[in-house]
């Protein structure tokens, strides 16, 4: 693997995991609990959905097909998500933790990512990054707000965080070249990237009154980076690409 | 109070039939009753007057300036955004309208009727004196 490849696998799994949670969180659209929140969080789907364009576009630049045709032709082998966002969105208070866990990765990542040696890469965390922030506001606002409720509303927040904990972890699963991506100063590397992210979500949580799950019981669940994934990605890909694969030219 | 629908709700669009939704009870609000709602203010750019552009329904402040965000700020250029709750509006009433009814008439008021030119003129051309400033 040379670091051109080492940067696609970077660019793949942050892309893929944009793409997915993005078409996951936007099946609340017209469900939200009200109107106001329904359109926040519809809007943040969209918000992902266009980071992961850019993206795309960005590994079209170094030789990979067009964003249309490697979001809407690859089968679930060979998406690079992770578990963590392919679950289906349960209840409320699932699709919110999964916000929370999942927002303030991609937040700490384009921090990292806006001092990348690789200018494009580094372009586009910078675009983005008022994007996300103000999408890790609206997860730890709500998080705070159902934590500190009442205890039907903790105790379904502590359920799901115990559910997404170490689906959670297992979006640091470690990259085949890291080594290369961090001797260049291109990437932190998953390994750096957890541990700022278990500085910042740890006290957000304790102060939501959450529990953070046992040390012992941390099982990071990995795969999903190299093409292995749970049964739930390849129905979303069927019911996303529906159109694509009945008219590629289709246009909205 | 309603009794609930059991009615499940079919539909054609996939994320309805994966909710699993009964008819609900739409007349049933008193799970939202501790919600209030805000007024909301918008700045275009630092320096610019905040204007009302609307309200959202919120249970608090914090609330209310996320939704603000994506209700009043999705499209246009934003630098600020206020929210107040809407039981700190104090307001006149309708029934005393009549207050402002001969206004309109006052074209006076108006900066365009203003003759001041030559005195702001005057003015400059004299220069300020301590005494102005008194």
């Amino acid at each position: 693997m040379n670091n051109i490849d080492a940067l696609k696998e970077l660019l793949y799994k942050m892309a893929d995991d944009q793409l997915i949670l993005g078409h996951r969180n936007s099946e609340w659209n017209g469900l939200g609990p009200i109107l106001e929140e329904d359109i926040a969080f519809s809007s943040m789907a969209q918000d992902k959905m266009g980071q992961s364009e850019h993206l795309y576009n960005l590994l079209n630049q170094l030789g990979e097909a067009d964003a249309d045709t490697v979001a809407f032709t690859r089968n679930a082998p060979q998406f690079h998500c992770s578990h963590l966002v392919e679950l289906p969105i349960g209840g409320y208070d699932f699709s919110l933790i999964r916000h929370f866990l999942f927002d303030f990765a991609e937040y700490l990542r384009f921090e990292a990512l806006k001092t990348s040696a690789y200018q494009p890469l580094a372009q586009v965390a910078k675009k983005f990054f008022g994007e996300v922030k103000y999408h890790t506001m609206h997860a730890n606002t709500w998080v705070y707000q159902l934590g500190h409720g009442n205890e039907e509303s903790n105790s379904k927040m502590q359920e799901s965080l115990n559910f997404a904990w170490n689906y959670a972890l297992g979006m640091f699963e470690p990259g085949p070249a890291e080594e290369m991506l961090i001797n260049e100063n291109i990437f932190i590397g998953e390994e750096a990237l957890q541990a700022k992210w278990l500085e910042v979500v740890i006290p957000l949580l304790e102060k939501s009154n959450l529990v953070i799950p046992e040390q012992s019981s941390w099982a990071p669940i990995y795969g999903g980076r190299i093409g292995n994934h749970t049964a739930h990605l390849q129905p979303l890909l069927s019911e996303m690409t529906e159109v694509y694969s009945i008219d590629p030219s289709a246009d909205w | 109070m309603a009794t609930e629908d059991q009615t499940a709700i079919e539909s054609l669009d996939p994320r309805i039939g994966r909710a699993h939704l009964s008819g609900g009870n739409h007349e049933d609000m008193t799970g939202l009753l501790h919600f209030q709602t805000y007024e909301v203010f918008h700045q275009n750019k630092r320096g610019a007057q905040h204007k009302h552009v609307g309200i959202v329904h919120a249970p608090n402040s914090d609330m209310a300036l996320l939704y603000a965000k994506e209700q009043f700020a999705r499209r246009e250029q934003t630098a600020n955004i206020w929210v107040a709750p809407s039981s700190c509006i104090a307001a006149t009433e309708y029934a005393d309208d009549d207050i402002f009814t001969t206004t309109p008439e006052k074209l006076y008021r108006n900066p365009a009727t203003y003759k001041v030119m030559d005195r702001i003129q005057a003015f400059k051309e004299r220069g300020m004196t301590p005494s102005d400033e008194a």
